[in-house]
C-alpha cells in the first residue's frame, strides 16, 4: 500500500472542558478525494485550523509526505505543497484576477523580494497566471478585479490561486457555500475536471456533492471519526445514518 | 499609476524646478520651497507605507529626526562631507526603523499607530535629553554639510535642485517598488494577509522591508532637512510633526503617491498663509484638519483626478 | 538612595499611575466600546486642568473650582462628541486619528489664546496643605496622598459601575461584540454618548487633581495622552482592570527610572555622562517595558476581544 500524502495521528485539542478534535487519525492517499463531512459543531473548522497551522493541536502529529508539519507556520505549509480555499470567499479584491493569480506564480518561482521590475510586466508570471486561469475556466476574465467577479467565479479564482501555488494536496473548505445552483453545477463541473489532476480533501455540506465527487468519507461527529470508507460504505453505516444522515432524511 | 494621471506631480515638479528662475528667488521664498519639497519627500515615504503597504505610522517624524541629528552630531565630531554624512544618516534612520519595525509590525490596526507613535516619542525624549547637542533647545548647524569637499549646499539654487532631484527620486523609486514583486506582495498584504499567507508567503518581512526602506528615504529628508534650516531640535520628531506628516498624506489622498506631494505643497503653503495671518494660526488650521477628514474622503488628488471604474 | 526616599519615590510612583489611570480609563473604554480611537483625549485632561485652574480662582476656592469644573469638563466632552468625533465612529481609524489631532491643534491653541501661554499655578487647598510624617523624619505632602486616595475611591467606583451595574454591563458587552448589543435593541448611539461624556470627565477630574502638582499649561495633555495610549496598549485595549494594573506600572516605572536610572549608570559611567545616559534611558523605559510586553503578548496583558 502506497504512503498516505496527509497523516492525521491522532489529534487532540481541548478548549477548557470541550474536547474539539478528539484523537482523529486521518490518512488521505495520493490521486484520492478524501472527503470529511459532519453535523455543526462536529469540530470541522477547529480541525481545518490544525492541518493549514491557524491553530496548534495539543497533541498528536500533521505529517505531510512524510514529513512532520505539525509546528509548520501556515505559509511554510503552502510552500511545501499544501494549497487551500476558504470557506468564505478570499480574494484580494482590489487586484484583477490575473493578478491575483501571479500573486501566487511569484512566490512559487524564484524570490518575492525584487524590487526593480514592474511585476505586471513579468511575461513568464503571467502566462503561468493565465494558463490556470484558463484551466479554471476564468480565462476570459482575466483582467476584471475580482471586486467585481460572480461568487461562483471569485470561488474559482481562489482555487487558481491555489493551483498556482503548484500543490500537492487541495484542501477546500467548503467549496460550493453560498453558491447557487446553476454556480453549484458549475463548480463540480469544476471539481470532477481538478479531480482528475489533484489530490484533494474536501471538506463540504453539499451531501449530493459529496457522494457524486468523493473516492472515500470521514464522518466527524463530536470531534471523533466515527466511520471513514467509501460512499457506499459510508451510506450504509448504520452508526452514520444514526448520528448525521438520520438528520437529513427526518 | 496611469501615466495620464501623472500630469499634475510632473507640472508641479516642474513648477518647482522654473520657480527660482522665473523671479521666485529671494531668500523666504527659496526656503519655503526646500521647506515643501523636503516635508514632500517625507510624506511620499509615509504614503509609500500608508497607502502602499497599509502601515499607518505614527511615529515616522523620528526618522527625519534620526537623520537630522546624524547630521549635527557628526558635524560635531568634525566629519562634514556628505558623502560620509548622508550615508550615515540613512544608516541610522534604517537601523531605527529596523529596530522599532520589528516589534511594531507584529502588532496591527490601532496597535501599530499607537506603538509608533510610542516608539517616536521614544525617539523625541532621547533627542531631548541629549545636552551635548542642546537637549530641549536644539542645537545650530553652522555651516552645512560638504559635498566631497566643496561647499556647493551652501548655495541656494544649487540646494534647490539637490531637494527638487530627491524629491523626484524619491516620488520615482516608491513608484517602482510598489509595482515590483515586493511591492505586489505589500499591496495585497494590505488588502488581505489572509491571502498572502494563503499562497505561501509571510507578510512580515516584506512589510519590515518596506518599514525600512521608508524610514530610509526619511533620513534623506532629515538629512536635507537639518542643512536647509541649519538647525536641529527635539521638535522636529515631536509626535505632531509625525501627525502633520500623516495629514499630508491623508489631504493628498491615500493609495496615489504624488497625492502626497500635493498634500505637502497645500499644507506648508496653508501653514505660512494662516501664520501670516495670526500667531494662533493653529486654532484655524485644526477646525480646518478636521472638516478636510470629514469631508473630503478621497483626498485632494481624487478632486484633480477622479478614479474611474 | 535611602529606603525614605525609594518610599516616597514609589509613592510619587503610585499617583501618576492613578492619574494615567483616570485619563486611561475613559480612553480604553472609548476604544473598547466604539472602536474609536481619540487623540484627543489628552486636551480633555488639560481642559479639566484649566477649567479647574480658572474656576478655582474665580471662585476662591479649589472645591468650588472641582466642583464645577466636573460637570464643565463633562459637558465639553459632549460638546465635542456631537460636533465632531460621532461623525467620526463609521470611519477607519486613520481618520479618526487626524480629526482628533485637529481638535489638538485647536484646544492646545485656543487655552493659550484665553489663558496665555505661560503655566497657570493652582494652590494647594489649604485643608490639604503641607504634610504627614509617614516614618519616622520623612514627610509627604497631604495633597498627594490625598490625591492618591480621591484616584483609588474613583477606580474602585467604576470598578462597580462597570463590573456591577446595568449600564456597565451593557459597557462590557458593548467592548466584547458592539453589535451584538446593538442587535438586542439598545440604543448604541445614546450608550456611546454617555461613556464618551464620562470618560472625558474623568479626564478632567484627572487634570483638576493634577492642577496643584504640575502646572497647568498648553499642551500638557500630549505627554499624558501618549502614556495613556502606553497603558492602554500594555494592558490590553477596552479592559478597565488591565488599564489599572498598566497604568501604576507605568507610573512606577517612569517615576522609579527617572530617579534611580542615573544612579544605576553611574555604576558603569562618570558622573555627567551618567546623568545624560540615565535620563535618556528613564524617559524610554516606558517605551521600552511596552514593546517587551508587547513582543510576548501583542494584544496587551488583559486582552478582551478575541482573536
Amino acid at each position: 500500500m502506497a504512503e498516505p500524502l496527509l497523516r492525521l495521528a491522532d489529534l487532540r485539542k481541548h478548549y477548557g472542558g470541550l474536547a474539539v478534535t478528539d484523537g482523529v487519525s486521518l490518512d488521505v492517499m495520493p490521486g484520492e478525494i478524501h472527503a470529511v463531512i459532519g453535523p455543526n459543531g462536529a469540530g470541522k473548522t477547529t480541525l481545518i485550523h490544525e492541518i493549514t497551522g491557524l491553530v496548534a493541536p495539543d497533541s498528536g502529529q500533521v505529517v505531510f509526505a512524510g514529513r512532520d508539519i505539525t509546528r509548520l507556520s501556515r505559509p511554510a505549509r503552502v510552500r511545501a505543497g499544501l494549497a487551500r480555499t476558504f470557506q468564505i470567499t478570499n480574494v484580494v479584491a482590489g487586484f484583477s484576477a490575473l493578478e491575483n493569480v501571479a500573486l501566487a506564480a511569484q512566490a512559487r518561482v524564484g524570490s518575492s523580494f525584487r524590487f526593480f521590475r514592474a511585476a505586471t510586466s513579468e511575461v513568464a508570471l503571467n502566462e503561468a497566471a493565465l494558463a490556470v486561469l484558463a484551466e479554471v475556466g476564468l480565462a476570459d476574465r482575466a483582467t476584471v478585479l475580482a471586486g467585481a467577479l460572480s461568487h461562483g467565479e471569485k470561488r474559482a479564482l481562489e482555487m487558481a490561486a491555489a493551483l498556482a501555488t503548484r500543490p500537492r494536496l487541495l484542501l477546500l473548505d467548503e467549496p460550493l457555500a453560498g453558491a447557487g445552483p446553476e454556480e453549484t453545477a458549475r463548480l463540480i463541473a469544476l471539481l470532477t475536471r481538478l479531480k482528475a489532476a489533484y489530490t484533494i480533501l474536501l471538506v463540504e455540506h453539499d451531501m449530493q456533492a459529496v457522494f457524486a465527487l468523493a473516492d472515500r468519507i470521514s464522518v466527524l461527529v463530536y470531534g471523533r471519526i466515527i466511520a471513514t470508507g467509501t460512499v457506499a460504505e459510508i451510506r450504509g453505516n448504520a452508526e452514520v445514518r444514526a448520528a448525521y444522515l438520520g438528520e437529513d432524511d427526518a | 499609476m496611469r501615466l495620464r494621471e501623472a500630469w499634475l506631480p510632473l507640472l508641479l515638479l516642474a513648477a518647482l524646478g522654473i520657480a527660482p528662475l522665473a523671479g521666485f528667488a529671494a531668500s523666504y521664498e527659496m526656503t519655503l520651497m526646500a521647506r515643501m519639497m523636503i516635508l514632500a519627500m517625507a510624506a511620499v515615504s509615509l504614503s509609500f507605507l500608508v497607502g502602499g503597504a497599509g502601515l499607518a505610522s505614527l511615529g515616522h517624524a523620528a526618522c527625519l529626526g534620526v537623520g537630522a541629528y546624524a547630521v549635527v552630531i557628526l558635524d560635531a565630531h568634525g566629519i562634514t562631507d556628505a558623502l560620509r554624512v548622508l550615508p550615515a544618516a540613512i544608516g541610522a534612520a534604517s537601523a531605527f526603523a529596523l529596530l522599532t519595525g520589528a516589534i511594531a509590525i507584529r502588532t496591527s490596526g490601532v496597535h501599530f499607530i499607537m506603538i509608533t507613535l510610542a516608539f517616536g516619542q521614544m525617539a523625541f525624549f532621547t533627542a531631548a535629553s541629549l545636552s551635548a547637542y542642546g537637549g530641549d533647545d536644539g542645537t545650530t548647524l553652522y555651516s552645512r554639510t560638504e559635498l566631497a569637499g566643496t561647499r556647493l549646499l551652501e548655495n541656494r539654487l544649487v540646494f534647490h535642485y539637490i531637494c527638487l532631484g530627491a524629491l523626484a527620486l524619491t516620488w520615482a523609486a516608491c513608484a517602482m517598488l510598489l509595482a515590483s514583486r515586493f511591492g505586489r506582495v505589500l499591496r495585497a498584504a494590505r488588502e488581505n494577509a489572509q491571502r498572502v499567507e494563503a499562497v505561501g508567503l509571510a507578510p512580515y518581512p516584506f512589510r519590515l522591508v518596506g518599514y525600512v526602506i521608508a524610514g530610509g528615504f526619511g533620513g534623506v529628508a532629515g538629512f536635507l532637512l537639518a542643512n536647509a534650516t541649519e538647525f536641529v531640535s527635539p521638535a522636529i520628531l515631536s509626535w505632531q510633526r509625525s501627525g502633520e506628516l500623516l495629514f499630508m498624506v491623508i489631504l493628498g489622498g491615500v493609495g496615489r503617491l504624488w497625492g502626497a506631494i500635493l498634500g505637502a505643497l497645500v499644507f506648508v503653503l496653508l501653514e505660512t498663509w494662516l501664520a501670516e495671518l495670526t500667531p494662533h494660526w493653529k486654532i484655524i488650521f485644526g477646525p480646518l484638519l478636521v472638516v478636510s477628514v470629514l469631508l473630503l474622503r478621497g483626498g485632494l488628488s481624487s478632486l484633480v483626478a477622479p478614479r474611474h471604474g | 538612595m535611602t529606603a525614605q526616599l525609594l518610599l516616597v519615590q514609589v509613592l510619587n510612583g503610585l499617583q501618576l499611575g492613578i492619574l494615567l489611570f483616570l485619563v486611561a480609563a475613559g480612553l480604553t473604554l472609548v476604544f473598547g466600546v466604539m472602536d474609536f480611537i481619540n487623540l484627543a483625549h489628552g486636551v480633555q485632561y488639560m481642559l479639566g486642568a484649566y477649567l479647574g485652574a480658572w474656576l478655582a480662582a474665580a471662585a476662591g476656592s479649589f472645591w468650588w473650582g472641582l466642583l464645577l469644573a466636573l460637570p464643565a469638563a463633562l459637558a465639553a466632552g459632549l460638546v465635542l462628541e456631537v460636533l465632531v468625533f460621532r461623525h467620526l465612529y463609521a470611519r477607519d481609524h486613520l481618520s479618526q486619528v487626524l480629526a482628533t489631532f485637529g481638535v489638538i491643534l485647536f484646544l492646545n491653541e485656543g487655552v493659550k489664546l484665553l489663558w496665555g501661554a505661560s503655566p497657570l499655578q493652582v494652590p494647594i487647598p489649604p485643608l490639604l496643605a503641607g504634610g504627614i510624617e509617614i516614618m519616622p523624619g520623612l514627610q509627604y505632602p497631604i495633597y498627594r496622598i490625598a490625591v492618591l486616595a480621591a484616584g483609588i475611591a474613583t477606580a474602585g467606583g467604576l470598578w462597580f459601575l462597570v463590573d456591577r451595574t446595568r449600564a456597565g454591563m451593557l459597557v462590557r458587552a458593548g467592548a466584547t461584540n458592539a453589535a451584538m448589543v446593538s442587535a438586542l435593541g439598545v440604543d448604541i448611539g445614546r450608550l456611546f454618548t454617555m461613556v464618551f461624556a464620562f470618560g472625558a470627565m474623568l479626564a478632567g477630574f484627572a487634570g483638576v487633581l493634577a492642577g496643584p502638582i504640575f502646572s497647568v499649561e498648553p499642551g500638557m495633555g500630549d505627554n499624558v495622552l501618549i502614556l495613556a495610549f502606553v497603558v492602554i496598549v500594555i494592558g490590553g485595549i477596552g479592559s478597565i482592570r488591565g488599564a489599572f494594573l498598566a497604568a501604576l506600572l507605568v507610573g512606577l516605572i517612569d517615576t522609579l527610572g527617572k530617579s534611580l536610572m542615573p544612579d544605576v549608570m553611574r555604576l558603569f559611567l562618570d558622573a555627567s555622562p551618567a546623568r545624560q545616559t540615565g535620563a535618556a534611558l528613564a524617559s524610554m523605559l516606558v517605551y521600552i517595558a511596552m514593546a517587551a510586553i508587547l513582543a510576548f503578548r501583542p494584544a496587551g496583558l488583559f486582552p478582551v476581544r478575541a482573536g
